[in-house]
């Protein structure tokens, strides 16, 4: 069933250029690819070892600007991806040495200083990041001599990357090391105890989660073909917690959900709800109250609430006696 | 051979001295009991032995060799497993899976971030086997959270236990347990080998002088009285301190 599920998932996902209606949905699609390889990253973090970071958007900055400043020096597409994700697994590092002597508050407001000192650096240090006027790119790569110049060249391109992205964080949640990532969030004194080196595994889950967001930084660069400060800004990391959270953080669906709901209302709904920030939090608030888990997890226990009442209809006396 | 060896303990929060050059040596394969009044120091001082706190001045050592300076989760490698008073395990994982927690500990699959846990068959099996050991292999698959307490009680005792340890130090196994599920637990700790040494802090005296080869007593973070349980239990300073008479 679950099989089933996947793969008529990945055939819808492979078909949108045929049934989006055009290239500006495709383009949507993109966008939500892009922002849920973000939520996902974050949500190694705040969903699996139970972190909260409001600083994320500085990270996905870091590669999206390594990206246009290494285009611009001169290097190719290929040079100027790897230096980037580089560049900024390297900064997870330092936010990682920093934020990890604390958690809680603690860990969330060192979090917010570093990604707003890295939002102060792309407004101010103008030689490198030309301030408020943001970098431009010349053009997109074209890996194996595939154009992704096209709505639907890039979009498959991104899918690409989600796929592989979602793929890995799939094959790491089951893994030893997801299990123990997940034991240092619910236990970490316990974890410590059973010789579980608490610090390192969380470490290693923020390089992971800086460089899934990186990843997402240079498709967004170059989806845009342009790059800002505003892509560094409290709000971007703001916006990335509320699709992990919206969506059901600890889960892999979750934050994909969580994006599409996001990247719809302000890509699609602003066009026919004036004031779409507000429906945006309505949803946010209704989402709080009644599936607190968040979207994906909530669906499921309604889903089973569902099936269960069901059951019971039809056979209440089997219901009674199971309890 | 000594395996706990612990030598002019000091720790103070503050003001507040809660262990006061405390000499504690316990011999291989002893159960040793340590049994004082509320606030006498005694979780203060498995924290200090465990390492999650850090001792002012004194050392501790493990079968010869000083850990003082070793952070807790090294000493879990070197065969250190401890209990808690109040029961911290993973209440919406299932049996199994902390069980698995606790074999994953020391094994180096621990880092492995492509392997499937599922898959790990041997792994798997043993902890099944702990499992049946403590006679709740039928729940294997049942969350933590839905098991009564002295279940947990004994998951806890078998998630250490399962950390294949040379010293377990055990903090109030018999709280807030049932008649019943106290026979359980001190069947459990009765079939342990000798070549686990066991320290335990415990108040039920009923059930903890049984286990006791030696007692400590245990008052304003200094070890008082000391030695077999017959002179202990008869030691005047116990009955004035632990008793209150």
């Amino acid at each position: 069933m679950r099989r089933i599920a996947l793969a008529l998932a990945l055939a819808v996902l492979l078909a949108v250029p045929l049934w989006a209606g055009g290239s500006f949905y495709v383009n949507i699609v993109s966008q939500i690819l892009i922002a849920a390889i973000f939520a996902l990253g974050l949500d190694v973090l705040v969903g699996y070892a139970g972190l909260i970071s409001l600083g994320h958007a500085g990270l996905f900055g870091v590669a999206a600007y390594g990206v246009a400043v290494m285009l611009g020096a001169g290097f190719g597409h290929l040079a100027a991806i790897a230096a980037a994700l580089a560049l900024c697994v390297a900064t997870t590092a330092l936010f990682a040495v920093l934020a990890l002597r604390t958690t809680g508050i603690g860990f969330i407001m060192i979090t917010l200083a570093l990604g707003q000192l890295l939002w102060g650096l792309a407004y101010r240090w103008i030689d490198l990041t030309q301030g408020d006027n943001g970098i431009s790119a010349a053009s997109r790569p074209a890996p194996l001599g595939l154009s992704l110049a096209s709505a639907d060249g890039f979009y498959y391109a991104t899918l690409a990357v989600f796929l592989a992205v979602l793929l890995a964080l799939a094959v790491l949640a089951a893994s030893p090391f997801g299990a123990s990532l997940k034991g240092t969030r619910d236990q970490p004194r316990r974890m410590t105890a059973l010789g579980f080196d608490v610090w390192t595994i969380r470490f290693l889950a923020f390089l992971l989660s800086g460089l899934c967001s990186g990843i997402a930084g240079v498709l967004f660069f170059y989806y845009n073909e342009f790059i800002s400060p505003q892509a560094l800004a409290l709000s971007a990391s703001a916006e990335a917690l509320l699709m992990v959270i919206a969506g059901g953080s600890g889960t892999l669906l979750g934050p994909i959900a969580g994006a599409a709901l996001v990247v719809a209302m302000k890509s699609v709904a602003s066009a026919y709800i004036a004031r779409w920030n507000f429906t945006l939090g309505a949803i946010f608030v209704l989402i709080v109250l009644f599936m607190p888990e968040g979207l994906v997890p909530g669906s499921r226990r309604l889903a089973r609430w569902v099936w269960a009442a069901r059951k019971g209809r039809r056979n209440p006396a089997a219901a009674e006696s199971g309890g | 051979m000594t395996a706990l060896a612990i030598r002019r303990l000091d720790k103070s929060f503050g003001g507040l001295r809660v262990a006061r050059g405390i000499d504690l040596a316990v011999e291989t394969g002893e159960r040793r009991l340590i049994i004082g009044p509320n606030g006498a120091g005694k979780t203060t001082l498995f924290n200090l032995i465990a390492g999650e706190l850090k001792p002012d001045g004194g050392t501790v050592a493990l079968f010869g060799a000083d850990i003082t300076a070793l952070p807790a989760r090294r000493r879990a490698h070197l065969g250190l497993a401890r209990t808690y008073q109040i029961i911290t395990l993973f209440p919406k994982d299932t049996l199994l899976h902390n069980l698995l927690l606790s074999l994953l500990g020391r094994a180096p699959l621990r880092w492995n971030p492509v392997a499937r846990l599922a898959a790990q068959a041997a792994l798997q099996q043993e902890a099944r086997q702990r499992l049946m050991d403590i006679g709740l292999a039928h729940l294997a698959d049942r969350p933590l959270s839905q098991t009564s307490y002295g279940e947990r009680r004994r998951v806890e005792i078998a998630m250490a236990l399962a950390q294949k340890p040379r010293v377990l130090l055990l903090d109030e196994p018999f709280a807030g347990l049932s008649l019943d599920e106290r026979r359980d637990v001190q069947a459990l700790l009765a079939a342990v080998p000798r070549d686990v040494t066991m320290v335990m802090i415990e108040h039920d005296m009923d059930v903890a002088l049984d286990f006791a080869d030696r007692i400590s007593v245990m008052h304003l973070g200094e070890v008082v009285v000391e030695g077999a349980r017959a002179a202990v239990v008869a030691d005047p300073r116990t009955r004035e301190i632990y008793l209150g008479e």
